[in-house]
């Protein structure tokens, strides 16, 4: 952003607003689309696996097996690859927080109106996120344990437990995951975010204001 | 794409991450009670559901297994068991020949090794002490193996065994035949034993000199496998 003659700091009227706000890095993106893909893949194949009707129509158990294990071992590697990017880290760090205003939100009736500084994600998300990560650190775990019942000397108990544990969380997840996408469905601005990277800015003042300042004063600075 | 300080606040994500591992951790080590009220429950709701979905509440009702890459099928009209081995007159019986003899029924729970358990459920058939009678065992046979058509479970029993009155060549399951998932169209109930032993698909009972064991029988499972004293579970008696 060039700057602007006659003026000694950029101030508000002197830097118009950007079109549009960068929400996430193309690793962030290809995070989110890797993990998504994993997570269809094991939504299918457990589907085949535990509907009756759909396991006659399917048949193949081997190999549906067989795809659901593979996928389910390489749910973990796309977040933890991200690892190693600072703004994932960032991002990690911004929904684990709470914050005076988070709380409001979830409080408030008027929650849209209230004009409350919400940061980067919203506490829906934020919650949201800490339920998939949990979603999938059980489904990983009890995954590895009906895989491996005897090799991990699991007791009758133990591996009834954990076809339980992956059913029930399955479940659960899988109302998690519809309620996700009706939320994309509905916001095509935060969907395109995740396709682009870009979030309009007036959606993002809208949504995420406290989020857009600090954007908008990182900018400042940037041009400085 | 520049980023801020860390945002401060209460790790909220954290703890709810956390209490949410918790809780799949404590249904792992509270599986088997929780197991057994969510097939109390889905046998109650079962009973009032038309539309079959409360078959898919987690932990309650029926487990498809196979052993091999799908449900194996065959023609009702091209179905044949054979009975033959150590036997005076090996036997070939239609569906047809299955029906024309003395029926049995029975109801009893179905347990599964595994845990999951289904009460009450309606079973009719031919029993297999009188098959065998009819074939005419051997002197020398002392054990009977079951072959699936699907062409690799096998179970076996001992011969008093085979003999009970509860073990039951099935060809009727509820009000019709026995499903394809469940093994039909002819199978094998082995009702005081896991499921296990109650061979699926069943296209010949074998009459043999000797305990051969069976496909799981290989992966460690009990030979004897009587519900509540064996494989290491204590579940009550079907």
């Amino acid at each position: 952003m060039p700057k602007t003659d006659g003026s000694a700091t950029p101030t508000d009227a002197t830097m118009p607003p950007p079109e549009q706000l960068v929400r996430f890095t193309h690793g962030e993106r290809l995070t989110h689309r890797t993990t998504a893909g994993i997570v269809l893949l094991l939504t299918a194949t457990g589907l085949v696996l535990y509907v009756p009707s759909l396991a006659l129509i399917v048949g193949r158990r081997p190999l549906v097996e067989a795809i659901h294990v593979a996928a389910g071992l390489l749910l973990p590697v796309p977040a933890l690859l991200a690892l190693l990017s600072p703004e994932y880290r960032h991002d990690l760090a911004a929904l684990n927080r709470f914050q005076p205003h988070d709380w409001a939100w979830l409080r408030r009736h008027d929650r849209r109106e209230a004009r409350l500084p919400i940061g980067k994600f919203n506490p829906g998300q934020k919650l949201a996120a800490a339920a998939f990560g949990a979603a999938g650190a059980v489904l990983f775990g009890t995954g590895i344990m009906l895989l491996l019942p005897t090799q991990l000397h699991l007791s009758n108990n133990l591996r009834e437990g954990a076809t339980l544990s992956h059913d029930i969380t399955t479940f659960a997840l899988l109302a998690l995951l519809i309620g996700h996408l009706w939320l994309a469905y509905t916001h095509p601005e935060a969907r395109r975010a995740l396709r682009s990277g870009n979030m309009p800015y007036r959606y993002a003042a809208r949504e995420y204001p406290g989020w857009t300042r600090e954007q908008i004063a990182i900018r400042g600075r940037k041009s400085k | 794409m520049r980023t801020s300080d860390p945002p401060d606040g209460a790790p909220i994500g954290r703890r709810v991450f956390l209490g949410l591992v918790a809780a799949g951790a404590t249904v792992v080590v509270a599986g088997d009670p929780l197991t057994r009220a969510l097939n109390r429950l889905q046998t109650t709701l079962a009973t009032h559901d038309p539309t079959g979905l409360s078959a898919l509440i987690p932990g309650g009702g029926w487990r498809y297994y196979t052993v091999t890459s799908g449900f194996p099928s065959v023609a009702r009209a091209d179905y044949r068991l054979h009975i033959g081995g150590l036997v005076a007159r090996p036997l070939t019986l239609t569906l047809d020949d299955l029906a024309d003899r003395p029926r049995t029924r029975l109801i009893r729970d179905f347990q599964c090794v595994t845990g999951w358990r289904v009460p009450d459920v309606h079973w009719a058939g031919v029993t297999l002490a009188p098959l065998l009678h009819e074939a005419g065992v051997h002197p020398s046979a002392a054990a009977v193996q079951f072959r699936s058509f699907d062409g690799v479970y096998t179970e076996s029993l001992t011969l008093p065994q085979a003999l009970r009155s509860d073990v039951l060549v099935a060809d009727t399951f509820g009000a019709g035949p026995v499903p394809r998932e469940h093994g039909g169209p002819v199978r094998m109930l082995v009702a005081p034993m896991y499921g296990y032993k109650s061979c699926k698909w069943l296209s010949e009972v074998r009459l043999v000199p000797r305990l051969t064991g069976g496909y799981w029988e290989r992966y460690g499972y009990a030979q004897d496998g009587w519900v509540g004293h064996s494989n290491g579970r204590d579940d009550a008696p079907t």
